[in-house]
This record gives structure tokens, sequence and C-alpha cells, in this order.
């Protein structure tokens, strides 16, 4: 059986936020939201996960702390010891207040970059790719829910535009995947 | 609700007073410096150290009105509980300071002695200090400190009155003295922006006389900043414990933790770009502050480079890694303990600025840390007096429903 999509759009982030609440009381599972902002407090209405991007920042983070660690040891100490200022330059640890800006700094470079390139791909929002929004007034002044009967099993998608009725839905519309 | 002080933390900090009173005996009596210099020293880092919490709480209270923060209303009385040693705290370091300059009792602040830049004595005269002279000088030197703590006490005092005024205002009156608050605590910061640093360069870099660093100002503030930042979160935590507070939730908690590890990373941030720039360049009149501090050689002989490094492991590490997860931040009783660490660590830190100009050897024993305690028992008795003399949340904040609902 094909699936089918059900977009319930309203007005306002509260009567979004209720129509969820109102969906997933009535046993839905809704499949996402399209909002043009960030609305506060929907993520545990309608059962999103924490994200897991602060953990992925982080070992970014050490991964560039240690290229920088390794680059510099190798670079200055082993293949060419470099004698700046008089320091001695024999090891990494005599060596090593010098090399805490570089390393902050590209533990920094690569979280950032690492983050951000991260939450492209996982988006699927990467620059070039096709937009996935159902809607486009989605990124004006709709907010546009998005319930699947695949996700609802042993519900049809009549059922569910029934509970949907019965929230203050500007417009409910049905759509088949291909 | 009002806050009473329960009998249990009565006789607590009393045992702390008591206890850290015969410590400080035990000490004094084994102080076999010149002087009784380690004494003096031990007084001025815990007069120094304390007020440095009650002055970092007046800080942050003006820089709520000033950016008006609405997340703190809550918690707006915490901080003047914690500005409550902050006349005590003054009272300390005007002892020590008067006790070295008119008293003749101690020497800490070595330039202080006139002989020093009189040319006409070959013995003394430091030519160094003399080239100081039109700054660091008693007279002006004075006018400075009366001017600093004037000013803070003068802030203070205006900020609470004001505050317990505010609790029967509604209304017109309560918007226009939360509007005078505001300009007050704007120009609170100006003033303390240009005090922070002079204080800490007149009160501690001039220890080290002829070191001088242009970040110390910073140095210090951040960490007066971190400590007070720590001892709000003790403290509310403590009276969460209590079933007090019952409206502060787990995001205000959060945001406290927030603070405690950004200050932290600014204090160990400052901390570094001063050791490194002097380590790096290596002149020797530059690096004498480090070299007493960190030099392996020396520290058979003073002992202070343990003390030093470690210091920055608890301020910096233990923060970083135990403070970085949002479920610690979350935690009371994790963060009550790293909270009590990172506070002894910055005791530690006052005690690394001032130990070494002024001993020469890294003492601590039962002077040391009986001082601490004694302290520690006041300024926890005087703080939680300030609690039970006002509701211990605002009856009328402008932003208190903003605060309530704080959720992030």
């Amino acid at each position: 059986m094909a699936d089918k999509m059900i977009y319930a759009v309203y007005d306002d982030p509260e009567v979004l936020k209720s129509a969820a609440r109102t969906a997933v009381t009535a046993g839905l599972k809704v499949s996402d939201v399209y909002s043009p902002f960030p609305v506060h407090g929907l993520d545990p209405i309608i059962g999103v996960k924490r994200t897991r991007l602060g953990i992925v920042s982080f070992m970014f983070g050490l991964t560039g702390l240690s290229l920088a660690l390794l680059g510099m040891s190798y670079f200055m100490i082993w293949d060419w010891p470099m004698n700046i200022g008089g320091k001695p330059s024999f090891s990494l640890y005599q060596n090593l207040p010098a090399f805490i800006p570089v390393a902050f700094e590209f533990t920094v470079l690569c979280a950032a970059h690492g983050m951000a390139i991260t939450y492209l791909i996982r988006n699927k929002t990467l620059p070039g790719m096709p937009a996935r929004n159902p809607d486009p007034r989605s990124t004006d002044d709709k907010f546009v829910m998005e319930l699947r009967t695949s996700a609802n099993p042993g519900r049809n998608a009549e059922d569910i535009v029934s509970v949907l009725r019965g929230t203050p839905a500007s417009e409910i519309n049905e759509r088949s995947s291909h | 609700m009002e806050f009473t002080f329960s009998k249990r933390a009565r006789t607590l900090t009393l045992v702390l007073i008591v206890a850290g009173l015969l410590a400080t005996v035990v000490g004094i009596m084994g102080d076999t410096t010149d002087h009784h210099q380690r004494t003096w020293a031990s007084l001025f880092v815990n007069g120094f150290f304390f007020f440095g919490i009650a002055l970092g709480s007046l800080y942050f209270f003006a820089l709520q009105y000033a950016t008006e923060s609405a997340w703190s209303a809550l918690l707006k009385r915490v901080y003047e509980g914690l500005m409550g040693f902050l006349p005590i705290g003054a009272g300390v370091i005007v002892l020590v300071l008067a006790a070295g300059h008119f008293g003749h009792l101690h020497h800490l602040w070595h330039w202080m002695d006139p002989e020093v830049t009189n040319p006409d004595n070959p013995e003394k005269y430091d030519a160094l200090i003399a080239g100081k002279m039109p700054y660091l000088n008693t007279g002006f030197f004075w006018l400075r400190t009366i001017a600093y703590l004037a000013v803070f006490l003068l802030f203070a005092r205006w900020f609470r009155k004001r505050s317990l005024e505010m609790d029967r205002q509604t209304g017109d009156v309560l918007v226009t003295n939360h509007k005078t608050n505001y300009r007050r605590g704007a120009l609170f910061l100006v003033l303390f922006a240009v005090f922070s640093s002079m204080l800490a360069w007149d009160w501690i870099m001039s220890i080290d006389v002829h070191w001088f660093s242009t970040l110390f100002g910073w140095y210090t503030f951040s960490g007066i900043w971190v400590s007070a930042m720590v001892a709000a979160m003790v403290m509310v935590l403590y009276l969460k414990r209590k079933g007090y507070l019952p409206q502060v939730n787990n995001s205000h908690i959060h945001d406290m933790g927030k603070w405690v590890f950004a200050i932290s990373f600014l204090w160990s941030y400052l901390w570094f770009s001063q050791f490194m720039l002097y380590w790096y360049a290596n002149i020797p009149e530059e690096v004498s502050y480090f070299m007493v501090r960190v030099d392996p050689g020396l520290q058979l002989h003073n002992g202070f480079r343990w003390p030093f490094f470690i210091t920055f492991i608890i301020n910096f590490t233990v923060p970083m890694v135990l403070l970085m997860s949002r479920d610690a931040k979350r935690n009371p009783r994790f963060l009550m303990t790293v909270c009590a660490l990172i506070l002894i660590g910055h005791w530690m830190d006052v005690q690394v600025m001032v130990q070494p100009g002024t001993l020469g050897h890294w003492h601590m024993s039962w002077l040391e840390i009986g001082m601490f305690l004694l302290f520690l028992g006041v300024f926890i008795r005087v703080a939680l007096t300030t609690l039970t003399k006002a509701p211990l949340v605002p009856v009328h904040h402008p932003y208190m429903d903003e605060s309530v609902h704080h959720h992030i």
C-alpha cells in the first residue's frame, strides 16, 4: 500500500502546538513539522529526540586538537627542530605553551566546521540539494504538520484526517508518495 | 517566602568559626616569620578572596539590571545575601593595609617603606620603585583605595535599599524604579570596569613591585567573577535542598552552571595568556614573577611550582571536563561537589598571587586553613543572616513572570 502523507496547515505556532498535542493524545505519530522559525517547546510534544550534535562537535574538537599537536610536533620538533626565542626544542612537553594557541584555534576550526557540515548533511540541506519542504508557505507564515500512514500502523488516512479536523487547521491536504 | 536560619546551620557555621579560630591561633603561635608576616598575608588573602565573592555578586547584580536580564529575577536576593559580606571584607583589607603602612606591623607591600624611594639612602634606595612614584605613592594609593571601597559600598547599600523598597511597590512606581536601577547598574559597570583592574594592581600586583602585567587586572577580575558565580550556585543549591525557592527550576540551575563553565574559561584564557607571553618573550624583568612560581630548580627551594599548576588544573580542567555536558549542569549533587572544588581552587589562586612576594616560601597548614575556615564561617553566617531579612523571592519585579517561566 502506498504511503500517504497528510499535511495540516496552521497560522500560529501556539495553535500548532495545541494541535500537535491533540494528535499525539489521539495516539497519532507526528512525522515532522515545517515552520518558518524554531517553535520553542514543540520537540517534546511530537517526541523529537534530543540532538547529538554536541557530542559530534566534541569529537571533531578532539580530532582537531590531536591533529594540531601531532602536526606541530612533527613540523617543529621531529622533522626540523625550530629554535624560536632560544626555547628548548627537543620535546613537545617543553614547548607546549607555544603550541597551545595553534592547538586551540585548530580545535575550534574543526569543531565548528565539522558541526556545521554534519548538520547540513544530516538535514540533507547541503547547497544544491533539492528542498524537501512540502509546502513553500511554511517558509513564510504557515506552520505545517506532517503525518504519514506508514508511521501510524493500524490507522488509515481518513482516520488521521478526522482527528486533524478537530483541530483549528486552516487546511488539510493529502498526498501520496511515489 | 521568608528564609529562616535553621538551628543546624547556625551550629555548623559556629563550629566553622570556632574551629577556624582555634586552628588560626595554633598557626599564629607557630608563625616564626619576621613581623608575623605570614599571619598578615593569610589575613589579606582571605579578606580579599571573600571580599571578592561579595564584590563579584554586586557586579553580577548590577550586570543583570544593565543587561535587562529576566531569567535571574528570581535569584536577586541570593546575590544580595552574598553582598552582605562586602563591608567586613572591605574592613579587613583596610585593616591589613593600614597595619602595614601606618602601624609598620608587617611589610607585605615593600614599596610603602619611604626609605626605598629616598635617594639619600643608598642602602635601601630602589630606582625602579622610585620611577613608579607618580602613581605608586602612599597618598594617591589611599585615595584610590578609599574611592574603590566607597563606591562599592555606596552602590551595594543603594541597590539593597532600593530592592527592599520595590517589594512594597507596584505599577508605574515599580517600573520607574526598575529603570533607575537599569541606569545605576550601567553606571556601576563603568566604574567597576576601571576600579576592578586598578584594585588588582594596587592591592596585589604591587606586592611584586618590580613586575607589571597589563593583563593582571582582568585576570584578578575573572577570578573574582567566577568565585561569585560558584558561591551563588552553592547558595541556590543549598536553599533548594532545604525546600526554598520552589520556582527555581532546572533551567535556572543549568544557566548558572553555564556561567560557572564560561567564566572558568575566561579565567583560564587570561591566566594562560599572561603566562604564555611572558614565558615566550623570556625578558628578565618580565619573567621574574613566573620564575619564582614555575622554575623547577626553585621548586625545591620555595615550593611554588606545584601549587601554581595544581591551581590551574583545578580551575580549568575540572570545570571543562566535568561541567561540559548538559546533564552535569542539571545534577545538583554533582554541581555542588564541582563548585566546592572550584571555590577552593580560586582561593589557592589568591594564595599563589600573594605568597611568593610576601613570604618567599609556600605555606599551607594550620594558619592558612584555619583562617579560611574562620572566614568561610563568618561569610556564610553573614550571607544567611542577610537572607533572613527580606522575602527570599522579590515580591515585585517587572520580570518576575518571565523568570518564573524560564525554560531552555
